[in-house]
């Protein structure tokens, strides 16, 4: 399948220089199909309510992008339909080439596992350790006990979390448990990344620490999709920016400038724009 | 075998973690199969009850006690001769008080002894193979004569005498017990059966969220249902196994001293208590188990 091409595709490229990198990817003519790719589709919620029409768009892969647009516009939806929460009335939703309506319901949970997902809500096994939480992630694709010994806690570490790796999702705050949240979506290092409104429930320094480890998934060449409302965020990342509203596609552009910095000129950058202090906690994601 | 590993303590933690709903799950199930326990041997015991009622059913035909050898023996061809009976045994007198002497015992015997003649008339006990034939073969034996009046086939016969009344009597009565312990026992079946799967559903019900969170990172739908499929057979296991143990007590303490002293209660240890065992903690495992897998199918649903 051509997820798992690009799965060890991406593990090359990892050794590489991020500029060598970035040329590669856009020097030569891409020969593979876009990881994300939407053909007209539409979704109707039972009721009647037309969640997404018509919509039409592709994402490239290593491509950072945000989909904007009020509340009900549809990006929730977006986010479900590339995962196959909701199957669209009309329209193909294709991941990697492939048709993901076209696949039986028996490889639809093979399907999530090569795409991680961040929520607004974490969605984290509340009975589980921040450890275990991330592990599951692992568990689910068969992957042997010692490797998930060996990769559970690398990626906690590299989230910055691993202080609090025994600790159960209640006992941490709202940053750390989207941490947590992104590191089980990462830990499989999938080629799709979705997140949901992941910087809704926090404050603007939380969110630039969970932008800048987006930004850092992205670097490793993970297509990053983001879902947010934070227009702010937004203008100041300056990535390709789809605009949604009452279900249709209405702005898709790419105001782009920035590909080439590090994650720490990033982080700075955008602590600048948006005129707050980086907290330590930052920090300790820079030095990775 | 590592997956196995992972399931069975992914049950095990379930189990832990939400002590409050699986006790109460036990508990449904102890009842459940207690009930279950008592119920089996009571209905099986029953019903053999009425078979043995109906396989000693039979006919006797008293003679008078000049009867001649050679009329006695005519009678006992022709008896053998009538439809539906199966066997014709002659009891002299002689055997007839020895059969008395066997049953009765203490100071009867005794008195039985003291008697200087034999009270007892010589008799032939007839087999019939089914009772509802009773009727059929009394009235091949005494025939209706041309006045109206009946009369028995040979003139030695002093009277016919059957068992039926008290026989139809029993089987009426065990009968009617066994239907009835049987509608009890279904409706307490059922009853409990839907209280576990309630118990069941309640306790996945309260993790629903843990189910939709493993299917979002790509588990399949077997490798979120094992795990409570175990842990529904550890649930079934543990509550069979108190039930089982419940009423090994019960039978040592009450059943067995009074099996020694009764008749009676010797019929309800019919029943082998390890095949009973056997059946009663499979089905509860295979209950609970069954009952965790189709009350996760609501939540599975992709």
């Amino acid at each position: 399948m051509a997820l798992t091409r690009s799965r060890s595709s991406r593990g090359r490229a990892r050794g590489h220089d991020a500029s060598t990198r970035y040329e590669s990817r856009t020097g030569a003519p891409a020969p593979k199909p876009p990881i994300v790719a939407l053909k007209d589709a539409t979704v109707v919620y039972p009721g009647g309510h037309v969640a997404l029409e018509r919509v039409s768009l592709e994402v490239a892969r290593g491509e950072f992008a945000f989909v904007v647009g009020p509340t009900g516009c549809g990006k929730s939806t977006l986010i479900k339909l590339l995962i196959r929460e909701v199957e669209p009335a009309s329209g193909d939703v294709e991941i990697a080439g492939h048709d993901i309506n076209e696949m039986p319901h028996k490889r639809v949970p093979k399907l999530r596992r090569r795409i991680g997902t961040v929520f607004q809500d974490f969605k984290l096994l509340p009975n589980r350790t921040v450890y275990d939480n991330v592990a599951y992630a692992l568990q689910v694709i068969g992957e042997s006990r010692s490797e998930i010994r060996r990769k559970t806690p690398e990626i906690i570490r590299l989230v910055g979390l691993q202080s609090k790796i025994h600790n159960y999702p209640d006992q941490l705050s709202g940053g750390e448990q989207q941490r947590v949240s992104i590191a089980r979506a990462f830990v499989n290092h999938p080629p799709l990344l979705l997140a949901d409104e992941p910087t809704g429930n926090l404050d603007p320094e939380t969110s630039i620490g969970i932008m800048q480890l987006l930004y850092r998934i992205n670097r490793t060449g993970t297509t990053v999709l983001v879902v947010t409302h934070d227009r702010e965020m937004v203008d100041k990342m300056r990535r390709r920016v789809i605009q949604l509203e009452e279900g249709r596609l209405i702005r898709d552009e790419v105001s782009g400038g920035y590909h080439d910095e590090s994650t720490r000129e990033f982080a700075a950058r955008l602590a600048r724009e948006l005129d707050v202090e980086p907290s330590t906690g930052v920090n300790d994601i820079l030095d990775w | 075998m590592s997956r196995a590993v992972f399931f069975f303590s992914e049950a095990i933690r379930a189990l832990r973690r939400s002590a409050a709903p699986s006790i109460a799950a036990i508990v449904t199930i102890v009842v459940t199969t207690l009930l279950l326990g008592v119920l089996i041997p009571v209905l099986k015991a029953s019903g053999d009850k009425t078979q043995d009622v109906r396989d000693q059913i039979g006919l006797n035909v008293f003679l008078f006690n000049d009867a001649a050898r050679d009329e006695i023996d005519a009678l006992g061809s022709e008896l053998e001769t009538i439809p539906h009976v199966e066997g014709v045994e002659f009891v002299s007198r002689k055997e007839a008080i020895e059969v008395l002497a066997g049953r009765v015992e203490g100071e009867l015997s005794e008195s039985l002894g003291e008697l200087n003649s034999n009270p007892l008339p010589p008799s032939f006990a007839i087999d019939i193979d089914d009772p509802t034939n009773l009727g059929a073969v009394t009235a091949s034996i005494t025939k209706t004569g041309p006045a109206g009046d009946r009369q028995p086939i040979s003139p030695i016969v002093d009277e016919v005498r059957d068992a039926r009344q008290d026989a139809s009597k029993i089987t009426r009565v065990t009968g009617a017990v066994t239907v009835v312990l049987a509608i009890l026992a279904v409706l307490l079946l059922i009853a409990s059966l839907m209280l576990v799967g309630n118990t069941i559903r309640l306790s996945i019900y309260a993790r629903r969220r843990e189910v939709e969170v493993m299917r979002l990172v790509g588990a399949t739908n077997w490798f979120i249902r094992w795990p409570f499929m175990i842990e529904g057979v550890i649930v079934g296991l543990a509550g069979a196994a108190v039930a089982v143990g419940i009423l090994w007590l019960g039978k040592v303490t009450v059943v067995d001293p009074l099996s020694d002293n009764l008749n009676l209660v010797d019929s309800l240890s019919t029943m082998g208590f390890l095949p009973l065992v056997i059946i009663l903690v499979s089905s509860a495992m295979i209950v609970s188990a069954l009952g965790s897998g189709i009350t996760l199918r609501r939540f599975l649903r992709v």
